[in-house]
């Protein structure tokens, strides 16, 4: 597998800019003879759609849901970054740029990153002119939050639903569209397979959620904007559809698969309370600008908490980290309160729960002025718990939020396979190993309006349109492994649930390849994960046919994924022997225990490449090299 | 608890019926979606197809969850969506019916899930302000004052689940429109396309079979995120405005 990263030289502010000058361009009458697949309309796919329609392109947009709009984006609550520097508090593109990579725990490529960072202005400046109705100050302007560590205010926001003004706006400019003509929406339909011949993408097979009928689609280029691949732990932040299927199928057909490992642990979330279970909801980290996190200092005190006085309170972020306190970055906060549960203080029911406290916010700001601030977070945690949290603390624990790994892309979003881009969450390239919060929803936009509609271009001008017909045996192939597998499974005829696999394999991975990962615990994994994956095949119970609306079908198409998927994600945790952002050896920490990068050995971004059922798939890797930012141990202290 | 479903089951092309289904052992912290899944797994375990409804996001955020429960969509909790509902909330013992949306316009595709497409077809028609990517001044060139700015956000809010138009003894969309149409109507950026724009989105709503609004206010009670009816009176406005002007 070759990976020509083809990131610029030179001066890292003029990089992008002299890149995009010696782009070729495809002339505005051809445009319209060229047809681009866009597979997913979250902010990635949406913004992504839309922009190419509008430079002329014909766009094939494929979603699962009934809707564009409701894409797992519109659940983002907290806000996006960007570089305006509004509020003069000393913010710049640098400054963005550096925290990322910071951030990132030094994984991700500077150029990208600054790429990132110089773009991030014009998304606010687009969304603004869409109608997104951001948050602003009295006198008119836009107003900012700090977020997730940041120590600038940079955070652009609507309310708690950020994500879903920005989604709303992009799904705007999408219907615009679809109005001209430019856009064809495929709703509720799910892609199954790439179609690659000669090394190039050509199309992609699609199931008809409501007919069952199998499709093939032809294109002059696939884009995929699938999202993240969180839900392979069962339980996480993200909708129940979320799947790792598209990226995995374009990795079985010769994507390389970029540091599966890399998977976020979000702190401030609604801890589990039961078997049944579906999913696990975020409270924004905005929550801790304010709220105070602590638990008590003695093992196993059963006191309700506002009965525990201050003296025997351990407030441990403040008390670890004395300059962030509870704003440390989310894989520091997540892992400080494993430990605290860990040692036996954790509380709830479970005792897999940390107090987030807002007494001192309600003297210091009134009950109005934390209701201003947190009104809807505290009216749905309040709905979910039947807890009030003006008045007890609420509970919370980490949970799998956002996956940083993903297909690998070079700086023109283009997948080691010709002509498949991936952009937005499904892609691996702007995080590292941690991503920082308010930037996932400013990748997502960046990649889909200001970035991919100029390097696809290139791609176009290079090859020509000469689309494949979807006679040809590379789509009539495909079409037939998508419907082999429908049979299959539901030919099995066993005993258990898709769910009920799922979550066996969710738990084993949050167990063994979650928060903290060991040599012993990842090998565990290792031997266990065959194991689901022969009795899924073997006892695997799909009632009903293909050819209508079968939901059970659906969830086991992505359990089967997901379980392949999971190989990877944990060999390439052993593989990585360093600890680095959200990815924790717990051979490699300091004797503080913070997590402890080996930059002589994993310097690089890991790359996994198929290697054909039943043989071991190959670790490649693209060296990281840093001009601009020196990496140092990363101290919040 | 223990509760007894009257559940809507239809397939496609067929007339539907409820059906019953014991939902027994379940706990008062499930959401309502929760207890439905457990239903399903041991329906697919007994061999029997399971019930089928659509959700995704199961925060109250995406739109795509949706019943009649007992009379009321997304059930008697105001201000909540079915994902947010939890069964607490319900007697134990009780019995609960659960419905699809009933439209014209969001024709049954199986059980209890129905096709929305229409919402999408009324954005189409003009929901949008039209900007080309990359043609946009800076963000603060225009101030909006914060009072405007959190009004287009009360109505931005709409999350398109279409509770309102199952709501309505009428089956009209003027709540769901009127939400859009406001918001852009409010904002200076809105202000350009904003006469045609009213009449080209009403028009695609009576183009897909909605009802039309004799203010029963049923849509707003139902509504789960509390959008207020005074947008439909705005939206009467900025259509009026419109025809006039033409
Ligand atoms: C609860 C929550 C809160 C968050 N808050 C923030 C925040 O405050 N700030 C921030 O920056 N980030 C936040 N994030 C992260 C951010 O929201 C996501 O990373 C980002 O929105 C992903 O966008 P996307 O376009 O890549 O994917 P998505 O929005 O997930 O879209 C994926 C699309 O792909 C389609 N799709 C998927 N698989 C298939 C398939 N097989 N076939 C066909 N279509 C398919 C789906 O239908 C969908 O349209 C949050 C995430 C969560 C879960
Ligand atoms: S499932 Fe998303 S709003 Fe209910």
């Amino acid at each position: 597998m070759k990976l020509d990263s083809k990131t610029p030289d030179g001066p890292i502010e003029k990089r992008w800019d002299d890149y995009k000058f010696r782009l070729k361009l495809v002339n505005p009458a051809n445009k319209r003879k060229f047809k681009i697949i866009v597979v997913g309309s979250g902010l990635a796919g949406a913004s992504a759609s839309a922009t190419l329609a509008e430079l002329g392109y014909n766009v094939d947009c494929f979603f699962y849901q009934d809707s564009p709009r409701r894409a797992h984006s519109i659940a983002a609550q907290g806000g996006i970054n960007a570089a305006k520097n509004y509020q003069s508090d000393g913010d710049s593109i640098h400054r963005l740029f550096y925290d990322t990579v910071k951030g990132g725990d030094y994984r991700a490529r500077e150029s990208n990153v600054y790429r990132l960072a110089q773009v991030s202005n014009n998304i606010i400046d687009q969304c603004v002119a869409q109608g997104v109705p951001f948050a602003r100050e009295y006198g008119g302007n836009l107003a900012n939050r700090s977020f997730g560590g940041a120590q600038v205010s940079r955070t652009f926001y609507a309310r708690g639903q950020t994500g879903q003004q920005l989604l709303l706006g992009a799904y705007s400019a999408l219907m615009a569209q679809v109005n001209a003509k430019k856009v064809q929406l495929h709703r509720r339909t799910e892609m199954l397979e790439l179609v690659v011949a000669e090394g190039r993408a050509r199309g992609i097979v699609t199931r008809n959620m409501v007919t069952g009928q199998i499709e093939s689609h032809a294109a002059d280029a696939v884009v995929l904007a699938t999202g993240g691949y969180g839900n392979v732990f069962y339980l996480s932040t993200n909708a129940k559809g979320c799947n790792v299927t598209a990226a995995y199928r374009a990795y079985k057909k010769g994507a390389g698969f970029a540091n599966p490992c890399y998977t976020q642990i979000h702190p401030t979330c609604i801890p589990v309370h039961g078997e049944y279970q579906s999913k696990l909801t975020l409270m924004s980290e905005s929550l801790r600008n304010d709220g105070r996190i602590w638990v008590p200092k003695n093992k196993g005190d059963a006191r309700v908490p506002t009965q525990i006085p201050e003296n025997e309170r351990d407030y441990y972020l403040e008390r670890r980290y004395p300059s962030f306190g509870n704003l440390v970055p989310r894989d520091v906060a997540s892992r400080a309160a494993k430990k605290v549960c860990d040692e036996g203080r954790g509380v709830g029911s479970t005792g897999l729960g940390v107090y987030l406290d807002f007494s001192d916010a309600v003297s210091r700001l009134g009950k109005d002025g934390v209701r201003e601030r947190y009104g809807n977070l505290f009216h749905m945690y309040e709905k979910i718990t039947a807890e009030n949290p003006y008045k007890v603390p609420m509970r919370i624990f980490p949970a799998v939020h956002y996956t940083m790994g993903g297909l690998w892309v070079d700086y023109n979003l283009m997948t080691t396979i010709d002509g498949c881009f991936a952009i937005g969450e499904a892609n691996f390239s702007d995080h590292g190993a941690n991503r920082l919060g308010a930037s996932a929803l400013m990748q997502g936009l960046a990649d889909g309006y200001f970035i991919l509609p100029y390097t696809i271009g290139d791609y176009l001008a290079t090859v020509g349109n000469n689309p494949l017909s979807r006679d040809d045996k590379h789509f009539v192939k495909s079409v037939e492994d998508a419907n082999g597998k429908v049979s299959t499974l539901l030919g099995i005829k066993g005993e258990r649930t898709p769910d009920s696999f799922h979550r066996e394999l969710g738990k084993l991975l949050w167990d063994n390849c979650g928060m903290a990962r060991s040599d012993e615990s990842l090998k565990s994994a290792l031997a266990r994960i065959p194991q689901i994956k022969d009795e899924f095949w073997q006892n695997l119970k799909v009632p009903g046919n293909g050819r209508e609306l079968n939901q059970t079908l659906e969830m086991a198409g992505r359990v089967a994924d997901f379980i392949d998927f999971s190989e990877i994600l944990v060999k390439d945790a052993l593989a990585r022997t360093e600890s680095c952002g959200g990815h924790f050896r717990v051979e490699s920490q300091t004797d503080e225990n913070e997590a402890k990068r080996d930059d002589a050995q994993f310097s690089h971004a890991a790359v996994w490449e198929y290697k054909g059922e039943g043989s071991a798939p190959e670790r490649h890797v693209e060296p990281l090299s840093f001009e601009y930012c020196k990496p140092s141990q990363r101290s919040y202290k | 608890m223990n509760f007894t479903l009257k559940v809507w089951r239809q397939k496609p092309g067929e007339k539907g019926k409820l059906v019953t289904y014991d939902s027994k052992d379940i706990s008062a912290d499930a959401s309502f979606l929760e207890m439905l899944d457990v239903v399903n797994e041991r329906l697919i375990e007994a061999g029997q197809t399971p019930i089928a409804f659509d959700h995704d996001c199961r925060e109250g955020i995406c739109g795509m969850c949706g019943c009649v429960v007992n009379g009321f969509a997304h059930g008697h909790q105001s201000g909540t969506t079915l994902c947010q509902l939890h069964m607490r909330e319900f007697k134990d013992g009780s019995v609960i019916y659960i419905e699809p949306w009933r439209s014209k316009a969001f024709p049954v595709i199986a059980d209890l899930i129905v096709d929305r497409s229409a919402f999408d077809a009324i954005i189409t028609a003009g929901g949008y302000i039209s900007i080309r990517t990359g043609s946009a001044p800076d963000g603060n060139a225009i101030p909006i004052s914060k009072d405007v700015a959190d009004a287009a956000m009360d109505v931005a809010e709409c999350i398109g689940c279409g509770a309102c138009v199952a709501a309505c003894p009428n089956a009209s969309a003027m709540l769901f429109t009127s939400a859009k149409i406001s918001q852009l109507a409010l904002l200076p950026q809105g202000q350009p396309e904003r006469m045609t724009r009213a009449q080209r989105m009403v028009r695609a709503m009576e183009d897909a079979g909605f009802g039309a609004c004799t203010n029963h206010g049923e849509c707003e009670a139902a509504c789960p995120k509390e959008i207020s009816m005074n947008n439909i009176a705005r939206l009467n406005r900025e259509f009026i405005g419109a025809s006039v002007k033409k």
